[in-house]
């Protein structure tokens, strides 16, 4: 077996003082779909904010490979130049920042990190322009603020647009499902299942069963106490809407 | 015999020869021992063959100055400034000899411009815009003139204008800023020793963008620049002013004078980048600007427009202002001020509303980082004849980092009971959210606060020409360089 794409092991992870992660370990392969599921507190964020390298999550111990490099040795730009995405829970507004031109500096950016010239302005706007029809993303948007104004399913499939523009090895998707509509959120899951392939993988971060019910994940795995609690295929999701987490938090403390 | 001739021999020297001939010439320098009274004024003015009404404007300046306060209401901490150790005049190569076209300009001073990323030849022909450079005090090089002078367009350097033109300089010079009007302004209408000179004639839509660069290069050199521009009935003309100046470890005093004058149902848009030495990152050196600029929408229907992108200076103390006395007449202000490490800025505008049915629009954008001090500081004045004046006022300010300040002194003075007048302003902290976004999408963190920055400014770009538009862009990330570390 190769591997893996990702390789958490043991972390550690403290947020002012308090320790959140405390011994959590995930192997993702190339092509998986993971979904992490647990109850508020539990430290889904805390684990996708640590992948990406936010200040103020202290790694107190363990390690972290993506692709066999020790992510937690890089910054937040390194990190994604090696292909980690992270979509935001709660993606912020750049008020005056045109919403194509951050994409396309971000573009860029990735691209002189790999040796590569800069993108073709027509080119990336053709692209842009056709992931955004393919997400039913309003043209106007492409031109406004980073954000601004964004409703919050727009904020959503604005970062599910740069998920596709920017095409990463590895996305952790924070709730990217919260707050959507079925149809945002088919629209959401039509935009993960277009970029699976072999060589990528996601990380699911979410609360719902629907979002699993349309991407069919290969492994569900249970967050709790800070560390993973329990692990299997996708019938875990069915397992876990009959039972709420309340065993997990049990076995956890 | 004055006190500076008696400490300067070539002072004496050249009141003696009655100032015919060229000054001391240090290497291919003419500059003008430090020091300042009568006498220096006396030959600054023969120097350029100046008519007499302009020595006794100038002396009368100077005697106004000599018993005048330096002002100390803005919120700067200005160290003490020697005036007497300032040399008030120098030109590049003796004067006699003054190129007449490009060719005749010293290479290096063409490579020094080429250097500041102006390349003059290609710029004026490819982008249509006629330069007339200002190398330290003097005028060296002008282009275009000829398609302006088939307009009937005067661009010319100041001095030029007071030989060719007197009558013009003589009836619209002090008309809008009077030498009594400040400390500064009344320094400068002493000494100044160029700048530049538009007119457009009525009805005519200047063919071209202006544009002017100036820089300092002299050490120890003040730089005391007269701009005027006059839009005579019914014509329009945009300038762009722009500046750089090399890295100095001195402090250098810039008092620069704008004035414009905009007849019935013309148009004057001003731009400015400018971007003088700011000092260094422990606050020393750095250029003393003081800027004295206002239009004066003197009849019906006209408009003046001021945009600025304030980078540089050490000190900034600038207010360009409007005076809307026609009726229907507009001001605008869209500034840019950006200031880091030690810098201190304290800018706004002054909209004074006279006329019928004037209105106004003020926009500012203040950026600090650094441990740099910046103040916006605006006076929105209505008459009591001035009905139906509007005026909207909007004031943000970002702050990067923990040790800068930013400050807003809007003073609104309304004497018209209908009048409106709307004030907005906002100060936000540049956000760990909005950074650590664009980093995660891979941009490091300089081009992060640099997309965050402009992205704030925008609106203020948006109203410079295109090609400025992109010069401010780069600006700003240059001045911001290591703001955030």
């Amino acid at each position: 077996m190769s591997a893996p794409l990702l390789d958490i092991r043991d972390l550690r992870v403290s947020v002012e003082n308090k320790e959140i992660l405390s011994g959590l370990s995930l192997e993702v392969r190339a092509g998986e779909v993971h979904a992490i599921m647990g109850p508020n507190g539990a430290g889904k964020s805390t684990l996708a904010q640590t992948l990406a390298g936010r200040d103020g999550y202290e790694v107190t111990g363990g390690s972290v490979l993506l692709d066999g490099e020790d992510l937690l040795d890089m910054n937040p730009e390194e990190r994604a130049c090696k292909g980690l995405f992270l979509g935001f829970q709660y993606p912020v507004e750049i008020p005056g920042v045109s919403n194509m031109y951050l994409l396309r500096s971000a573009v860029n950016a990735q691209r002189k990190a790999a040796g590569k010239e800069e993108i073709n302005a027509a080119a990336f706007l053709k692209q842009a322009r056709a992931e955004a029809a393919r997400l039913k993303l309003k043209p106007e948007l492409l031109k406004r603020g980073v954000n601004e104004g964004f409703s919050g399913g727009e904020k959503k499939r604005n970062e599910i647009l740069q998920l596709a523009v920017l095409k990463p090895r590895l996305a952790v998707l924070d709730e990217t499902d919260s707050g959507l509509d079925i149809d945002a959120l088919k629209i959401v899951a039509s935009g993960i299942r277009a970029l699976r392939d072999g060589r990528r993988a996601f990380v699911l971060i979410t609360h719902y069963e629907r979002i699993l019910n349309l991407v069919s994940p290969d492994r569900v795995h249970v967050l709790a106490g800070g560390s993973i609690a329990r692990s299997g295929g996708a019938e875990l999701v069915g397992e876990l809407e009959a039972s709420g987490y309340e065993p997990f938090l049990r076995e956890a403390a | 015999m004055s006190r500076t001739a008696e400490r300067n021999p070539e002072v004496r020297e050249l009141l003696e020869r009655k100032y015919r001939h060229g000054f001391v010439t240090d290497i291919e320098s003419d500059t003008l021992p430090p020091g300042l009274d009568e006498d220096v004024i006396r030959v600054i003015s023969a120097r350029k063959d100046e008519p007499e009404f302009l020595l006794d404007w100038r002396l009368r300046a100077y005697r106004y100055w000599r018993e005048a306060k330096e002002p100390s209401w803005a919120k700067l901490n200005i160290p003490p400034i020697d005036y007497q150790a300032i040399s008030y005049y120098s030109a590049p190569g003796p004067a006699k000899d003054a190129p007449k076209s490009l060719d005749e300009v010293d290479p290096r001073l063409l490579e020094t411009y080429d250097k500041l990323g102006i390349p003059l030849h290609e710029r004026a022909r490819l982008a249509g815009v006629a330069v007339d450079a200002v190398f330290d005090s003097v005028s060296v090089a002008t282009t275009f003139k000829s398609r302006l002078a088939e307009a009937g367009v005067i661009f010319c350097p100041f001095s030029e204008a007071v030989r060719e033109h007197p009558d013009l300089v003589r009836k619209y010079l002090g008309s809008v800023v009077p030498y009594r009007d400040n400390y500064f302004a009344a320094l400068n209408s002493a000494v100044f020793t160029d700048g530049s000179f538009v007119y457009i004639p009525k009805n005519t839509k200047c063919p071209m963008e202006l544009s002017t660069y100036f820089r300092i290069n002299e050490q120890n050199t003040g730089q005391f620049e007269r701009t005027l521009i006059v839009a005579d009935e019914g014509s329009e003309v945009s300038y762009l002013e722009g500046c750089t100046a090399p890295m100095r470890d001195e402090n250098q005093l810039h008092a620069a004078v704008v004035e414009l004058v905009a007849l019935k149902d013309a148009r004057i848009k001003y731009s400015t980048v400018q971007n003088w030495y700011p000092g260094d990152e422990e606050g020393r050196g750095g250029i003393y600007n003081f800027v004295t600029k206002r239009g004066d929408c003197r009849g019906d229907n006209s408009a003046i427009s001021w945009t600025q992108v304030e980078a540089g200076s050490a000190i900034t103390w600038k207010y360009p202002s409007c005076i809307l006395r026609g009726d229907n007449s507009t001001g605008e202000f869209y500034s840019v001020a950006v200031t880091n490490n030690f810098q201190q800025a304290d800018t706004g505008t002054k909209m004074i509303h006279i006329g019928r049915n004037t209105s106004s629009n003020i926009l500012s954008k203040g950026i600090s980082a650094g441990k740099a001090q910046n103040t916006y500081r605006g006076l929105v004045k209505v008459f009591p004849r001035a009905e139906g004046a509007r005026n909207f006022t909007q004031c943000d300010s970002l702050l990067i980092g923990h040790d800068c300040g930013a400050h807003t002194f809007p003073h609104m003075d309304i004497a018209h009971p209908h009048a409106v007048v709307e004030h907005e302003a906002t100060t936000s902290r540049i956000s760990e959210d909005q950074l650590f976004y664009c980093r995660q999408r891979g941009l490091d963190e300089e081009d992060a606060v640099n997309l965050i920055v402009n992205g704030f400014c925008k609106q203020v770009f948006n109203m410079l020409p295109m090609e400025f538009a992109v010069e401010a862009q780069a600006l700003m990330n240059v001045s911001l360089e290591g703001a955030i570390g």
